[in-house]
């Protein structure tokens, strides 16, 4: 019975995973890719032999967007100590640089957040082979890394785009430029909302809705390593100005390019009123000027997890399922595909098992994110109020020069770095410890205002960098 | 200049981890090699273990609340990241098939105290 509906009542015989069953994974990059290798390590260990196809149109060796899955490329500090545990290692020509601490600027001041032990903990990375007309060919794209390690436990990576889907007899067919592909036991979909690909699904009937995006900005800028080492250092510097329609910035160093990611309503515009600004030229060199044809991108990010992102024989993973609210998205695609890989192999296939064993992953990101809203909208805040901007840049401040608790610290540092739950967080900010603080050193600022006092230059926190 | 190493540097014959010191995390050596030795009551150094690229150590602070059971330095230059107990515990409640590899070291190293048990009691 070839096209026959997904799922229904004929579901190809039992909804699990078996010697020689055959696994079609849509999507290279890191959601697919970790799924791939741990449904691959995970059946080895428990002697299961399966066949796993990887359909991926992106040659990652290429610079540029053909290579690139747009991104900002911070490897999180959780992610890293979780590979390392793994067994993943991050090699030194894969992280273009080791990122030790965060800037935070506003227009008042900068202050340092150093990792505990100046550790470099925090890796950055290019996601394709660099920006287009890179110069930096000593180090890999991150993307085709992690792909190399799928097939390296055993997966098979078909360089095709996917433009369709199938069924016979219960079970989803691949169609691409070449043909229908025989089916298959799985689907697992890791396009990312980048590409029109989630529409095949949503027309699929099984319930799934892509999940909203936003759109963002990234640009590339030339400055040599040399001249990061001096003006960035290995420091992400984060930006929170004060700037119509612009709601977060972060320039994060590479290997010889610096990338600037804007989130809110950017436009051209907005992007050169943003790098003009003081805060901004500051921690570029003062013969900086932006080159006439430069890399650069306006992807999409996920702001609300995907409904139903499972159904009999198929699972969505990264991207195209849940992920953490503007953090840490790489993350969350190796958190999401892990958990549907151990699903599949231990519980099944069917949607009954995804919902028992993978759906909590996804509801619990998503639960997180909506925790998440709220300290963004805090961050706006501060944002906008002169008060309080000073009054953050002075409490960090004197927390990275003392001996005491780091309180407000690690809450911006969990923040940016998107280390730690958006819940955990909020609880901290929660106790009357540090809302005590917080006031006293509003307070304070009010105080020195109205006495006609002032911040000696007019500038708080640390003379950076 | 390579930018691209993560974790700490720490420089021949310094101290990563010191016997009877509380700890919170466990390192995963990146680079270079490390010794592992327990100091007896004397002052005297007995070598356990050097460690190498890709190995732990520490790695029972995540589990117990004990001290350091023994001092880790640096052989030459080593490059070591740690892993907060409190993020890896986080994951293994999300996903206890993390603590495989820690398990699968730990589970290698009692192999090797067999043998060496062995080895003492029998004088071979
Ligand atoms: C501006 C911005 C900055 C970000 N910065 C960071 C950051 O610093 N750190 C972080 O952790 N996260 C960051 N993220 C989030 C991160 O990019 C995503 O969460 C992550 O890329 C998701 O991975 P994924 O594998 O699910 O999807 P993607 O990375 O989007 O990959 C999808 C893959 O599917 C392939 N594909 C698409 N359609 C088809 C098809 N029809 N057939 C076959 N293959 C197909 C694509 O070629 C691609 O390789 C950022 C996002 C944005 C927008």
């Amino acid at each position: 019975m070839p096209n026959s509906t997904p799922a229904g009542e004929n579901n190809g015989g039992e909804l699990k995973l078996d010697d020689g069953s055959r696994v079609a994974v849509i999507g290279g990059a890191p959601a697919g890719s970790f799924f791939s290798y741990f449904l691959l390590q995970t059946a080895q260990r428990i002697g299961l032999d399966l066949q796993v196809d990887i359909y991926e149109p992106r040659d990652f060796s290429l610079a540029a967007p053909q290579g690139c899955n747009m991104c900002g490329g911070i490897v999180s500090e959780s992610l890293v100590q979780s590979l390392m545990v793994e067994g993943i290692e991050m090699p030194p020509n894969v992280v273009q640089r080791g990122i030790d601490s965060y800037v935070l600027h506003m227009a008042e001041g900068s202050v340092r957040i150093d990792t505990p032990l100046h550790e470099k903990r925090i890796a950055a990375v290019h996601r394709g082979n660099g920006p287009r007309g890179a110069k930096e060919h000593e180090w890999r794209s991150f993307d085709g890394y992690l792909l190399e390690l799928a097939a390296g436990k055993g997966a098979r990576v078909a360089r095709e785009r996917v433009d369709g889907v199938a069924w016979r007899d219960g079970k989803p067919q691949i169609k691409t430029r070449g043909g229908l592909s025989q089916p298959y036991d799985l689907l697992a979909v890791g396009t990312g909302v980048n590409s029109g690909a989630l529409k095949i699904f949503e027309e699929l009937g099984l319930g799934y809705q892509a999940p909203q995006t936003a759109k963002t900005y990234i640009r590339e800028l030339y400055l040599g390593r040399e001249m990061i080492e001096k003006h960035l250092g290995s420091s992400m510097h984060v930006f929170l100005l004060n700037m119509p329609r612009l709601e977060f910035a972060a320039l994060i160093p590479k290997g010889d390019y610096v990338t600037l990611v804007l989130l809110g309503e950017i436009d051209a515009a907005l992007v050169e009123t943003f790098l003009a600004a003081p805060a901004v030229s500051r921690c570029l060199p003062a013969d900086w000027r932006a080159v006439k044809e430069f890399c650069h991108c306006s992807p999409k990010i996920n702001i609300q997890s995907a409904v139903q992102p499972f159904a009999d024989r198929i699972v969505f993973i990264g991207d195209s399922g849940a992920t953490r609210l503007y953090k840490d998205g790489i993350g969350a695609a190796y958190r999401t595909s892990k958990a549907a890989a151990l699903t599949a192999v231990f519980d099944g296939v069917s949607s009954e098992a995804f919902r028992r064993r993978y759906w909590p992953v996804c509801r619990n990101i998503s639960t997180d994110n909506a925790l998440g809203k709220l300290i963004f909208l805090v961050t706006r805040h501060i944002q906008r109020w002169p008060h309080d901007r000073r009054a953050v840049l002075r409490m960090v401040s004197k927390e990275q020069q003392g001996n005491g608790q780091r309180r407000m610290s690690m809450v911006l540092w969990d923040i940016f770095t998107g280390s730690a739950p958006y819940k955990d967080i909020l609880l901290r900010t929660l106790r009357p410890a540090f809302l005590a603080r917080v006031m006293w050193f509003v307070a304070t600022d009010f105080w020195i205002k109205m006495n006609g006092g002032s911040h000696g230059n007019g500038r708080v926190g640390q003379d950076i960098p | 200049m390579e930018t691209g190493g993560l974790g700490k540097i720490y420089r021949d014959g310094e101290v990563i981890v010191r016997q009877g010191e509380a700890g919170d995390c466990m390192f995963v050596i990146q680079a270079g090699e490390v010794e592992v030795f327990r100091e007896d009551g004397k002052q005297r150094e007995v070598r356990l273990a050097v460690l190498r690229e890709k190995d732990f150590f520490g790695e029972m602070a995540l589990f117990d609340r004990e001290v350091r059971s023994a001092t880790v330095r640096a052989l030459a230059e080593a490059r070591v990241l740690t892993v907060d107990r409190k993020s890896f515990l986080r994951r293994v409640h999300e996903d206890p098939s993390l603590a495989f590899r820690v398990v699968e070291q730990m589970s290698h190293r009692i192999r090797e105290l067999d043998a060496e048990l062995t080895r003492l009691k029998t004088g071979n």
